[in-house]
């Protein structure tokens, strides 16, 4: 029944984007890093699943990437780093969850008509995939505009980019997406992880991103 | 015979450099190390004119990208070069480490991978991995001083280049889904001179989502208004090569990239024209660039200000497209480059002997450092945009061909230069006459790098050889 591998296909993909949602409200970091954590598990599977129904093995490596390093690696990083900097008990909000809500409710629906109605001609998978994935990339985006934690900014990044990933595997035979998944986590691992939070931290005391916004050189 | 291939070459200098530089640690080995590794790329970018490879399904060389490639490498050179005198009074001052320049050195290399990667790749997917390795490099860098301006400046520079990355990547994606059906499945429907001879049979409406999306991604490299707003923290708050190198070569190698796109929408009859979209994004930088150009404090963020107008100018100038303005918008581009490297140079070393960037602290150069002080006039004065210098002509090109063509789109235009114009000659009085100002210590500067570009501006503003004119305009029917 090739319409059940396409169901569950779609299945995946909504769920990211439901996932997604649930990362707009959460308010508290250790949360929303599970909830990440889950964001990156669904993405691995939907890839593993898409590796199985268009017979293309090397998706499994991205699954495999993205399952092992922002499903497991990241959040348990992300985890320990912000209880060494003590702010796991930190609650933000930044806009309440109604806008929020509301906002990634219109993107969603903007994503869905700007998507479906451009590629008429494609074939499924890669369609609704692709309405799906600009939802999450442009939820993402909606994330980061509202949080103002670094951590929380870096997350919404790494969602955002959980969308593109699956963007590429729903193009069917695209070249490069291992590269391409490999690359964003060589990005996000390098600077993120690595330097920033930790610099940031040791200049400010403090990874809100406000404190950046006092030390723009145009005031001086 | 391949390994002595010109492409591999301008690949592997820069990449072995990277390494061996990343293992040196006395500065001054590796500052030498950094000017050589960059004039043998520069040779060798110099020989791929004697002997251009065919194009592969991952690189191309092509009469447009080879204007590109000689521009930033030729930049590169002289920048490691001003570089090696700039860095060597940061470690007086200790403003920066021997640890900290070992990476410095490493990175200017990766830097350098990334931009000539990305400007030699014939496939899409590749093309966007090399922009974001140079992104990454110079995302670093910019942070490299560690202070709360810098590192302010990095953040917004990493958060606002990934969002344009990630739009860029989607956009990316989409011409492939676009090429996908016609070209099938593969490396094939990712490859620029494959999609270029089949574009015309892609879905219109596919294409044209992927070149708003490519647009918005690119062009927040490219620094243009409203995404420009990394640009100027990132000129400000990173050491001065890296400023020269980012207005010089990075913004280019963005625009590379977007105009590439340009050919593929162009070449389909159904999808939109790019042209509009671009003049528009064009105008709007260069107008909200050169009013703001009178509110600056900072010098370096006086010039990146600048740096955006022109961008403003040279995407405006393409988007209208035809002979004439193509031809004007790579010049105009070219000499942007020259000049803007050659002034971050001036400033670099002046805000070094002066100790301050704030303009108002800067005063009476001429007096002070009278060689310096006639550079940065000199060099503002072709910035501007006065006869008989390189970028006088260009302008006057553009100004031209838009006046003949839709003289409607002249009236902001000509005004935004004029703005812009009038702001950096203001700034200059101050800056460069008057009762002169802070500290007259005699500068241990590197000029040849600073008035070599000059001279060359001003060689182009008067005479421009036959074959290079022959050479733009024939760059200029390619692009359309």
């Amino acid at each position: 029944m090739p319409n059940l591998a396409l169901d569950i296909a779609h299945l995946l993909a909504g769920g990211l984007v439901l996932v997604s949602f649930m990362m707009l409200y959460q308010d508290r970091l250790p949360a929303l890093i599970n909830v990440f954590a889950l964001h990156a598990i669904l993405l691995a599977a939907s890839v593993a699943w898409q590796a199985d129904i268009q017979n293309e093995p090397y998706l499994y490596v991205t699954a495999i990437i993205a399952l092992g390093f922002k499903g497991f690696v990241i959040p348990m990083t992300l985890r320990r780093m912000i209880v060494r900097l003590g702010i796991h008990r930190e609650i933000e909000t930044v806009v309440g969850i109604g806008p929020a809500m509301l906002a990634g409710i219109g993107l969603v629906a903007l994503s869905m008509v700007v998507m479906l109605r451009v590629t008429a001609e494609a074939d499924p998978l890669a369609r609704e995939d692709l309405a799906f994935a600009l939802s999450v990339l442009l939820l993402g985006l909606l994330m980061m505009v509202t949080r103002r934690n670094a951590v929380g900014q870096v997350i919404g990044f790494m969602s955002l980019e959980n969308g593109l990933i699956l963007a590429a595997t729903g193009a069917k035979g695209m070249p490069l997406v291992v590269e391409i998944s490999v690359a964003f986590s060589i990005l996000i691992a390098f600077i993120v992880i690595g330097i920033f939070l930790f610099r940031i931290r040791e200049r400010f005391d403090t990874v809100d991103v406000q404190a950046l916004d006092r030390f723009r050189g145009d005031q001086r | 015979m391949t390994m002595l291939n010109p492409l591999v070459l301008v690949l592997a200098i820069p990449a072995a450099s990277a390494a061996l530089l990343a293992l040196i640690s006395s500065y001054r080995l590796s500052s030498r190390i950094n000017v050589l590794a960059s004039f043998l790329t520069l040779v060798s970018a110099l020989s791929l004119f004697v002997q251009p490879p065919p194009p592969d399904a991952y690189f191309l060389i092509d009469d447009l990208n080879i204007v590109f490639i000689v521009l930033n490498t030729f930049v590169g050179f002289t920048t490691s070069v001003f570089s090696a005198s700039y860095i060597a009074h940061e470690l007086e001052t200790g403003r920066l480490t021997p640890a900290y320049l070992r990476f410095y050195h490493a990175m200017y290399q990766v830097m350098m991978f990334g931009m000539n990667l990305a400007l030699v790749a014939n496939n899409i997917g590749l093309m966007w991995v090399a922009i974001e390795l140079a992104t990454l490099a110079t995302v670093l860098m910019v942070g490299i001083y560690r202070t709360h301006e810098a590192l302010e400046a990095a953040w917004k520079y990493f958060i606002l280049g990934s969002v344009g990355i990630a739009f860029a990547l989607f956009g990316t994606i989409l011409v492939y889904l676009a090429a996908q059906p016609i070209v099938g499945e593969g490396l094939q429907a990712m490859v620029w001179t494959v999609l270029i001879q089949r574009v015309a049979e892609f879905d219109p409406a596919l294409l044209n989502v992927a070149f708003i999306f490519l647009l918005l991604g690119y062009g927040t490299k490219v620094g243009l208004a409203p995404l420009h707003a990394w640009l100027p923290d990132a000129h400000a708050e990173g050491p001065t090569p890296i400023s020269a190198v980012l207005s010089g070569l990075l913004l280019n190698v963005a625009l590379y990239a977007v105009l590439r796109f340009k050919m593929l929408l162009a070449a389909n009859p159904e999808a939109i024209a790019p042209g509009p979209l671009m003049v528009t994004l064009g105008l709007i930088s260069l107008v909200f660039a050169s009013f703001m150009l009178y509110r600056r404090r900072d010098i370096k963020r006086m010039f990146a200000y600048s740096s955006i107008e022109h961008m403003g100018i040279i995407v405006f100038a393409f988007g209208m497209g035809g002979p004439l303005a193509n031809f004007a918008g790579l010049l105009q581009m070219t000499m942007h480059s020259l000049t803007k490297s050659a002034i971050f140079f001036a400033v670099g070393h002046i805000s070094q002997v002066k100790g301050t960037q704030r303009i108002a602290d800067i005063k009476g150069l001429t007096e002070t450092h009278p060689v310096l002080g006639w550079g940065l006039v000199l060099g503002v004065v072709a910035i501007a945009g006065m006869p008989p210098l390189g970028i006088f002509m260009s302008e006057f090109l553009i100004v031209s061909s838009t006046f003949s063509r839709e003289p409607l789109l002249a009236i902001p235009l000509v005004s935004g230069l004029l703005v812009g114009f009038g702001a950096l000659l203001l700034r200059l009085n101050g800056l460069a006459f008057g009762e002169p100002s802070g500290s007259v210590a005699p500068v241990e500067a590197s000029y040849l790098p600073m008035f070599g570009h000059l001279a060359l501006v001003l060689i182009a503003g008067i005479y421009l050889p036959p074959p290079l004119v022959a050479w733009f305009q024939h760059v200029a029917s390619i692009l359309g």
